[in-house]
């Protein structure tokens, strides 16, 4: 067990290094950086930036400054805001944490539920219902149910605001505050949520067929026990199973922020600071928001890797 | 002997794409209080299926029993609530299967299993119905009980969890036991040992078993009776001397004739020619005349009753019609 | 016992409903039956047909510029109404649906040639080919995708690609994102494959590792393949929309489904002129639907495993 966690860490590390030279070296390609996108600055002042910022060293020298800082906890400061890139996700990530575990969990939710039940009743009417949407679910694109549930929900009936976190120029405290970002979040997190289920409610439905048609199903029927427990207790455990695996996937998602919804809905997370970044060509926020999610990407695989081994009785460790 | 399972016209029908498939055809038969029963039949001759329907097993939507009665212990099935059937299921009749590999929840340990039917229908507490399947585990012969019932399934071999299996069936001093080819999945050796754990159990509680096999082998080890089923049909049935001994419907001949018997080694072992025909191509008929040596033209035009013709065994063959002119 | 117990023995191996025809016949009626699947073929076909053959149609040329006829709602004369250059929007539509329709097709063939070959590839030879590619495939899969599809139409942009040509690239770009995870999954089945006893037959026979690999293996694989290749189509459509919408995809003039939703990012427009951006929006989703709902229906056909 043990040698073989050492073995994963140890690829994880390498996959990591290599996965920060490359992100590295494609920020580093792309032309134009915020100073020269800033054109108020005279060419003087360019070269003077340019050798504070080190940019006039070879890539392969700079990609080892950032990532001897880097090693030590230092992505570099934000050339737009002037703060710590790190700072910044501090400030910004649990904003996108926030509309990405209740959305998360929403997902869940209703994925199990609606799976469970669909496979239950395979063929019946509901169960029909529930594969067109689900298609219809997978089909969306997101930005533009965004922009359609804006313009709908926001804009003509004002159910909603159409975005941010707060309403512009509010000093709300206490149970106010809160009342207004749950009425901030609404549209965002049905957004979100509507993205996700439907391959989460296709996965659970087609894994609970599968369970369903299996002998352990059978001989737990034989000996009389209600279908409720055969569908809970026998079935469904087994039908989560595999699921397990996926909880590790979604970490990038629950810290990483969403850029396409987080953008639409000007949600002040970690996704849209790239987003603003990205246009600013901001390279070390970029970098250090890319290197993040990679960072995330594979300690979710590890994750998942481990929690399989630990939650199914059959899978031994060599 | 009072009579535990009365089967009268029972039809489980299938319907599939191309059309219906009569697995179980109007059959009929008992099983009386400390019985063997066996079923034998090639693959796909419906006695899986009989017994699936018996424990109200057969899932719909396409699987349908269209009638007839399934009485037991003076019940009829098909007319209880499902929670009254529920209530049976596991405590007053209870089955084995084929596979004993896949037959159990991988996920849940074999004490889990086994206290399942003890807290359901004999209302123990959690407590005890362990202390129970530590006894029952020792009862079907595995050493170390109380190491197996914290295991998991994969942990054990298919004979253990056979055993397993039993232990489940049995714990409820079922009246019934349904044994669906229980020795199919396993090594020749096994198979002996469990048979005789079966036998050893119906000897102990007076329980009935209806055993369905196709191994001769095991029905000439374990039989009273002997039921022969052909496409859906039961074409014979009787004590399983007489049937062995004296084998009355053509089928029946040759499925005795094509097992080997030890010191008789024929050149070329019997086998019945032909095949089974296709569950959707039935007309009104004898199902084997095309397989048959002593077909006649009415074998292909009508379909011949179960009679008695001697007693203690039935058959269903125009051979036996005494109205009909032979051909 | 055991000298007595033997299966009945009644030459009843041969399947008792006769073989008809050859499995990809019986799958192609299977198909059809399927009412789901067949009307999501109908609609892919429409929208294909209207794309490529609607504009041909149309009385008005996409690219003339109307200064009279400038931000029409929907009317009689123009369906969809008209934008703000007086463009007629149906017209639009259609011609920008060729070349969404064609960046998810090529791009999906594209990446599941490569991700088929390399994977493949990988599965049969093992060894320090497969470390080589199953390495290259992880890097890519450990970086997000949509930074890093980001960062290629960044770089697209500074080179000053023509408009003209940027299809083509947003076309491989998506490749070079979409192959890695097809890569790993045609492995997974060449190295199960490869272990069944029908290829230790072909050892058996001597057949050359050429010959395996394409005649034996691969076959094996198509079913697969084609359901993938399917549902891959959707992705890439819905993939490239975002890319253009937010600018780092295919630009204007060429209109894509994905840059004509760029509308919704002018407020006027947003608020007050929702048919320059519904129609598109609304294109993707029923394209991409009717593509999902007839790859879920042909994998029930051909993927035996995930029979419904």
């Amino acid at each position: 067990m043990s040698t073989y966690i050492t073995k994963r860490l140890i690829y994880t590390l390498v996959i990591l290094l290599a996965a920060s030279l490359l992100i590295f070296c494609l920020y580093a390609l792309t032309p134009g950086d915020f100073i020269s996108g800033n054109i108020k600055l005279s060419p003087e002042r360019r070269a003077e930036l340019r050798a504070i910022y080190g940019l006039d060293q070879p890539i392969l020298e700079r990609y080892f400054t950032w990532m001897n800082h880097a090693l030590q906890g230092d992505f570099g400061d934000s050339l737009a805001q002037q703060q710590p890139v790190l700072k910044l996700f501090k400030d910004y990530v649990w904003n996108s944490f926030l509309l990405a575990i209740v959305s998360t969990f929403l997902t869940w939710l209703i994925a199990v539920v609606i799976g469970v039940v669909a496979a239950y009743k395979q063929y019946s009417w509901f169960d029909t219902l529930v594969m067109i949407g689900i298609f219809a679910a997978m089909s969306i694109p997101s930005f533009f149910i965004g922009l359609f549930l804006i313009k709908i929900l926001a804009v003509d009936l004002k159910w909603l605001p159409p975005g941010g976190m707060m309403t512009t120029g509010s000093n709300a405290t206490g149970l106010a505050y809160f009342k207004e970002v749950i009425h901030h979040m609404a549209l965002p997190v049905i957004v979100m949520t509507l993205l996700g289920v439907g391959s989460l409610t296709r996965y659970f439905r087609s894994n609970m067929i599968d369970v369903i048609k299996q002998d352990y199903i059978r001989t737990a029927r034989a000996k009389g026990m209600s279908e409720r427990k055969v569908l809970f207790t026998h079935a469904l455990r087994n039908a989560l199973l595999p699921a397990i695996t996926l909880v590790g996937f979604e970490l990038p998602a629950l810290f990483g922020g969403s850029l396409i919804i987080e953008k639409i809905f000007n949600w002040p997370g970690i996704g849209q600071l790239y987003m603003q970044s990205f246009s600013l060509r901001d390279y070390p926020l970029l970098m250090g928001f890319t290197m993040f999610m990679a960072i995330l990407t594979v300690i979710g695989t590890l994750l998942s890797d481990l929690l399989y081994h630990v939650a199914d009785p059959r899978v031994k460790l060599q | 002997m009072t009579t535990v399972l009365s089967i009268e016209h029972l039809s489980t029908h299938f319907s599939t794409e191309e059309g219906t498939v009569k697995a179980v055809d109007d059959i009929s038969f008992q099983v009386r209080r400390g019985e063997t029963v066996c079923i034998v039949g090639e693959s796909g001759c419906g006695k899986s299926i009989t017994a699936m329907s018996i424990m109200g097993l057969i899932e719909g939507p396409s699987g349908r029993i269209i009638e007839g009665i399934i009485d037991f212990d003076e019940r009829d099935l098909l007319k209880l609530s499902k929670h009254e059937i529920r209530n049976l299921r596991g405590n007053d009749m209870a089955m084995i299967f084929q596979e004993p590999m896949s037959s159990l929840n991988p996920v849940l340990t074999i004490g889990e299993q086994i206290v399942e039917p003890l807290i359901i229908h004999q209302k123990l507490s959690k407590k005890v119905a362990h202390q129970r399947a530590i006894e029952l585990i020792t009862e079907v012969g595995i050493a170390r009980a109380e190491h197996i019932v914290k295991s998991y399934p994969h942990e054990l071999s298919g004979g253990m969890l056979q055993r397993i299996m039993i232990a489940i069936a049995i714990s409820c001093q079922p009246k019934l036991l349904i044994a669906d080819e229980p020795t199919t999945a396993l090594d020749v050796t096994i198979q002996a040992q469990i048979l005789d754990l079966l036998r050893k159990f119906k000897d102990e509680s007076g329980m009935s078993i209806l055993l369905i096999t196709h191994d001769l082998g095991v029905v000439a080890e374990m039989a009273d009776y002997v039921i022969v089923m052909y496409s859906g049909k039961v074409v014979e049935e009787g004590e399983v001397e007489a049937l062995f001994n004296h084998p009355k419907h053509p089928y029946t001949q040759g499925l005795l004739k094509s097992k080997p018997v030890i010191h008789e080694r024929q050149d070329e072992l019997y086998s019945i020619p032909g095949q089974v025909p296709s569950p959707l191509e039935l007309t009104p008929s004898c199902y084997f005349h095309d397989r048959c040596e002593h077909c006649m033209s009415i074998c292909k035009a009508e379909e011949p009753a179960l009679k008695d013709i001697v007693p203690q065994q039935k058959v269903a063959c125009w051979l036996y019609e005494e109205a009909v002119v032979h051909v | 016992m055991s000298s007595m117990s033997r299966e009945l023995s009644t030459q009843n191996n041969s399947p008792r409903i006769p073989v008809r025809s050859s499995i990809w016949k019986q799958s192609f009626r299977q198909l059809v039956r399927n009412k789901l699947a067949m009307s999501g073929l109908a609609v892919v076909i429409v929208m294909f047909i209207a794309c490529f053959v609607g504009p041909l149609f149309s009385p008005y040329s996409s690219n003339r510029i109307h200064m009279n006829i400038m931000n029409h709602a929907p009317n009689a004369r123009h369906w969809l109404g008209t934008d703000a250059l007086g463009r007629d929007v149906l017209t639009r539509v259609l011609q920008a649906g060729r070349i969404s329709l064609t960046v998810g097709l090529a791009s999906m063939m594209l990446s599941v040639f490569i991700g088929a070959l390399l994977g493949a590839i990988a599965g049969y030879y093992r060894g320090i080919i497969d470390q080589i590619i199953m390495r290259i495939a992880d890097l890519l899969l450990t970086i997000p995708s949509l930074p890093l599809l980001f960062i290629f139409g960044a770089l697209l942009s500074e080179w000053k690609v023509p408009t003209d040509y940027r299809m083509y690239i947003v076309m491989i770009m998506l490749a070079i994102i979409g192959w890695p995870g097809l890569a790993r999954m045609v492995r997974g089945q060449m190295l199960s494959l490869r272990e069944r006893e029908f290829m230790q037959a072909a050892t058996v026979l001597g057949l050359s590792n050429h010959r395996k690999l394409f005649y034996h293996l691969l076959p094996n694989i198509v079913p697969l393949l084609i359901v993938i290749a399917t549902l891959n189509i959707g992705g890439a459509i819905l993939s490239e929309s975002v890319l253009s919408f937010f600018g780092l995809g295919v630009m204007p003039p060429t209109a894509t489904w994905g840059n004509m939703i760029d509308a919704a990012n002018n407020m006027l427009d947003f608020q007050n002129r929702p048919w320059l951006w519904i129609p598109p929006g609304l294109s993707i989703f029923v394209t991409v639907i009717a593509i999902n709902v007839f790859g879920d229906g042909l994998r029930d056909v051909l993927d035996p495993k995930k029979k419904r």
